[in-house]
Parts: C-alpha cells; sequence; structure tokens
C-alpha cells in the first residue's frame, strides 16, 4: 500500500514538473500581449487592447503576416497539384525506373535540406534573378517539399479501388477528368494532409526567406519576427509579444481544426 | 498541360491485361507528361543545387571581389582547409554535443517518458500534458526562440526569478546547454506521439503476463516492452538525429555566440559562407553535412525495406 502512494506521489510529482518544463516558457506569450507596459517578467496581464493598435500602426508587421500567407497557399497549391499529378501517374502506370525514382525521392527529400543546401540555392537565386521574388521563393520551397508529398499521397492513391476509374474510362471520360471528378473526390482527406502540411511547413520556415528575400516589404512574418528582436536598441516587447501571438495564432488554430477533423496521426515513412 | 499533344497510346494485343495494370488508360506518355512538372522543380531546386554544391566546394568562390566574377577551379584546396582548420572541428564537436544532448539523450528519453507515463490514461490529463507538448512543437521557430530568450534574459527572465539568481547570464555563460535544453523542449512532441502509437502495439497481454510473474516496472520494460518497439527506436533516433543536425534554429536563440561557443555546423556555414562570403569554402563544408546526412539516410531506408 505504501509502495502504491509512493508511486502515486511520484506520477504527479514528475507530471506537474513536466508540465511546469514545457508550460513556463509559453507564459510570457499569453500575458505580455495583454500587458500595457510588458517586460521579460511574466506577470498577471491588465488585459489591454492597445498592443494591437501599435500593431496596425506597425509599417511591416500586419503586411509579413500578408506575405507569409501568400508563401504558404502558393506553394500548398503547387505542391498539392503538383504532387497529386505525379503520385497519380506513378501510382497507376508501371513507368520504367518508378521503383528507383520512388526511392531516390525518399532519400534526396530526407538529406538535402536547407541547411546542406543553402549556399547552392543562394548562389542560384542570384544567377536565376529569384532574389526578392516571392514567386522564386515558393518554386524553391515547392521543390523541397515535393519528394515527401509524393511519397505521402502516393500511399492514397495505392489504397484507392481502381474500379471507379474503370467506369469512368468505360463511359468515355478522358484521364484529366477521370484524375478531376473520380480520383480527386476519393482522395481529399490525402490532398488535405498534404496542404496542412505544407502550408505549416511555410509557415514557420526562417532560413529560406531569410536567405533570398533582402527587401522588408516582401518579407514572411518567420523574418520580421527575428528582425524586431535582434535589430539595434531596446526590443519593443509590446510589438513582440503581440506580434508572436498574432503569428502563432493561425498554426495553433489549424492543428486545432486537423486534430479534431482528422486524428493526428503519421503518415508516410513512420507508418507501418 | 503537354499531355495534350502527346500522341495516341498505341493499343496493346490485351486491352483485358492493361485494364488492371493502368485503370484510367493514362498510357506512359501521358503518365510522364502528369510526373514532368513536379520532376522537373524537384530537379532544378533540390538536385540540381545538390551536385552544384559539390562543384562550389571545389571553387574558390566569393560573394564579393575577383573571384566572384572569375572564380577558379581550386581541387580539394577547400576540403584541406576545413580539416586543418580549428574552427571546423570545434563546430562539428559542439554539433556532435548538440545532437546527442538535446536529440538522443533530451528527446528520446523525456518523449518516451511521457509516452510511458500516460500509457494507459484516457481523459483531461492526458490531453493537457499532451497538447502543452505538441504546442511547444507546432509553433513557429521565430516565435518560440524568443519566448526562451524572454525566459533566459539575466535581468527579468522568468528562469532567474524562479530561481532566485537575477543577473545569471545563461546564454552567456551556458550557450550550448541553453539551446540542448530549448530543443529538447522544442522536440520532444516526435518522440512522444511516436512511441505513444510504438507502446500502443504491445500486446497487453504479455504485459500482464509479466507482472503476474513478479517482474518489477524496469523488467516489463526490458524484456516485454522494449523487443516489441526496438524498430521504432531506431527510426526515431535517426530520423530526429538527423532533423537536429540540420537544425538552424540555434541560430535564432544564440547566433553561433558568443564567440562561436554554440556555433553549430548549420549555423558555421551560414557564418562562413552567407556573412564572410566565402561561398566555396561554405560549399566545402555543406558538402560534408550532405554526405553525413547521406549515411543516416541510408540506414533508415535500409531499415524501412527490411521492415517490409
Amino acid at each position: 500500500m505504501t509502495r502504491f502512494v509512493a508511486g502515486r506521489i511520484g506520477f504527479y510529482t514528475l507530471i506537474a514538473v513536466l508540465l511546469a518544463f514545457f508550460t513556463i516558457p509559453l507564459l510570457w506569450l499569453a500575458t505580455a500581449p495583454f500587458t500595457s507596459d510588458p517586460t521579460y517578467e511574466v506577470r498577471m496581464p491588465d488585459f489591454t487592447f492597445e498592443n494591437f493598435q501599435m500593431i496596425i500602426d506597425h509599417p511591416y508587421a500586419l503586411w509579413s503576416l500578408v506575405n507569409s500567407l501568400v508563401l504558404a497557399v502558393g506553394t500548398a497549391v503547387l505542391v498539392v497539384v503538383l504532387s497529386a499529378l505525379a503520385a497519380y501517374a506513378l501510382s497507376r502506370v508501371r513507368l520504367p525506373g518508378r521503383d528507383a525514382l520512388l526511392y531516390a525521392l525518399l532519400l534526396l527529400s530526407s538529406i538535402i535540406t536547407g541547411t546542406a543546401a543553402m549556399v547552392p540555392l543562394f548562389q542560384l537565386a542570384i544567377e536565376l534573378g529569384l532574389i526578392d521574388s516571392q514567386t522564386g521563393l515558393i518554386l524553391i520551397l515547392s521543390g523541397g517539399l515535393l519528394p515527401a508529398a509524393i511519397f505521402m499521397i502516393k500511399d492514397f492513391m495505392d489504397s484507392t479501388p481502381k474500379s471507379y476509374e474503370e467506369s469512368a474510362r468505360v463511359f468515355g471520360a478522358s484521364p484529366l477528368q477521370i484524375v478531376r471528378h473520380v480520383v480527386v473526390p476519393l482522395v481529399r482527406p490525402g490532398l488535405a494532409t498534404i496542404a496542412v502540411w505544407t502550408v505549416a511547413n511555410v509557415w514557420g520556415n526562417f532560413l529560406m526567406p531569410f536567405l533570398l528575400l533582402s527587401d522588408v516589404e516582401k518579407q514572411p512574418a518567420a523574418v520580421i519576427m527575428y528582425t524586431l528582436y535582434t535589430e539595434g536598441g531596446q526590443a519593443n516587447l509590446k510589438v513582440l509579444s503581440t506580434f508572436g501571438l498574432l503569428y502563432s495564432v493561425p498554426v495553433v488554430l489549424m492543428y486545432l481544426f486537423v486534430s479534431k477533423k482528422y486524428g493526428f496521426r503519421f503518415h508516410g515513412g513512420i507508418k507501418r | 498541360m503537354a499531355q495534350a499533344t502527346s500522341p495516341p497510346e498505341v493499343r496493346d494485343d490485351a486491352p483485358a491485361r492493361r485494364y488492371s495494370v493502368d485503370a484510367a488508360g493514362l498510357g506512359r506518355l501521358r503518365a510522364g507528361a502528369f510526373v514532368a512538372p513536379a520532376l522537373a522543380l524537384i530537379t532544378v531546386f533540390l538536385v540540381f543545387p545538390a551536385l552544384w554544391v559539390i562543384y562550389l566546394g571545389l571553387m574558390n568562390y566569393r560573394l564579393t571581389g575577383v573571384e566572384a566574377v572569375n572564380p577558379k577551379m581550386v581541387g580539394a584546396d577547400n576540403f584541406i582547409k576545413a580539416i586543418s582548420d580549428s574552427a571546423f572541428w570545434d563546430s562539428t564537436w559542439l554539433t556532435f554535443q548538440f545532437v546527442l544532448g538535446s536529440a538522443v539523450i533530451g528527446q528520446v528519453v523525456l518523449g518516451f517518458s511521457i509516452a510511458w507515463m500516460l500509457r494507459d490514461r484516457r481523459g483531461t490529463l492526458k490531453s493537457v500534458v499532451e497538447g502543452l507538448v505538441i504546442l511547444a512543437w507546432i509553433l513557429p521557430g521565430a516565435v518560440v526562440a524568443f519566448l526562451w530568450v524572454a525566459l533566459l534574459d539575466r535581468d527579468s527572465g522568468t528562469l532567474n526569478a524562479l530561481l532566485g539568481i537575477p543577473g545569471f547570464p545563461w546564454l552567456l555563460d551556458h550557450p550550448m546547454l541553453s539551446i540542448i535544453i530549448f530543443n529538447t523542449w522544442r522536440g520532444t512532441a516526435f518522440s512522444m506521439m511516436l512511441y505513444g502509437a510504438a507502446l500502443g502495439n504491445v500486446p497487453p497481454s504479455h504485459l500482464e503476463s509479466a507482472r503476474l510473474a513478479g517482474a518489477s516496472g524496469w523488467q516489463q520494460l526490458r524484456d516485454v516492452v522494449f523487443p516489441h518497439i526496438r524498430g521504432h527506436i531506431l527510426t526515431n533516433l535517426l530520423l530526429i538525429s538527423l532533423w537536429t543536425f540540420n537544425d538552424f534554429s540555434p541560430f535564432l536563440l544564440t547566433a553561433g555566440g558568443p564567440d562561436g561557443k554554440s556555433e553549430v555546423l548549420a549555423v558555421h556555414v551560414y557564418k562562413v559562407a552567407l556573412q564572410g562570403g566565402d561561398l566555396g569554402y561554405g560549399a566545402a563544408i555543406s558538402t560534408v553535412i550532405l554526405l553525413i546526412n547521406l549515411v543516416v539516410a541510408v540506414f533508415y531506408l535500409r531499415l524501412l525495406r527490411s521492415k517490409k
């Protein structure tokens, strides 16, 4: 009995320590935006909304969120469309060298990271005139995300029955029509997964826009956030805390939406 | 779409057999056209840079100056320079500490412990703990980095206030410890979820019989649980080591400082190549990173294949 009690006490102590470890760094983000004169200290907020006014007046803050959205949505559309087409063809037609290609794609996507490729990508962007181009950045980000996306979506395609496509074909539908009207509705959860995964990736990406976008009017929120706390002089904590919160809320909402709708599970290489 | 111009597929003698292989009647040419745009982007922005980095590493390319316009082939000079440069070895050693401390020890141990402690639980406690761990993982990197700057601030940071040691400069005196704990906090969610799923696959009857046979908690872990999830542990170790090795977020917290004391390879490349302008030398270090990634990834893919 004492052993049981000691076990319970030990369990809840550990849980309390864990909760503290994971909560304490987040407290500042929850309190500072609503405090009229925030410092680094975590204090009970006085629930002011003045700080949000400062964000509206800030020359780059709101625009950078729009830029983040443009980059995220642009990349997501490109990745979803191109990976769906490629995965469909790879799933249905035995192209020569298909398995080797898929193996190579999986290998590439895991080894060529932003860190390993930052020098040549920077160089390439200069040569192609893609510095300070949001379109260029979207293309570069898509190139990096496509292999894993193809791999994930091909899993969905492989598990859908082919009989619908056969009937559609008997009734004379063209391949593109079949993809649009038969295949896409069947793999919609897979496409949604890829879209959310891409948006989350691009929304948080710091390195690539930091390297390739020097025009402050084109920079996304990740870069502006960094600039706000590293630029000379005293960091403006009113702007920083509020901006950090606004920049974080969309990911949290997206996560809640996804875990509610689909459950939060592993896809791709990790599943068994 | 290019497939409009592709000639009609030549019919095979056995259309019935073809149907089952190619249900939508795509044909190889059109299938190729479906794959082509994705492949083009991947080739230009992923494969080509990876090959080009090797070539760049053999040149004396610089961001500005004579070498920017007229780079010369210098052979293995950049690699020899790296091997004889103590800054490169210091950075490699720091990277090793970072991967070992925050991924292999921090995230794996913490992630597994949380999954193990919460394995039979349902309800609020479990969702609150898991929700917070996942929150640390999904928030944007630039935001969480700043949250840790605030937490570790020497004068009014929360950590010093809690410990009662105002004025202790964590990021200056212990930059490596700071980024290791930061990355543990940031990345534990992945390991926690992976082990949570893995523990669900351990047959409860095996655990039950071990308990009845009088096995202690540790013995149950060692003899029943670990043999079942060995594959997951290996997968987990390889993936998070790879990610941590390539993680650029230490830059957001310490920018490699003070004095390069937390300059892991990812940050080192940035400083040498893009701040210092020595693109050729930076490319040589990138090549080394790429090779290490390749070794880890090949291990991982072999593991996946052997499972199938």
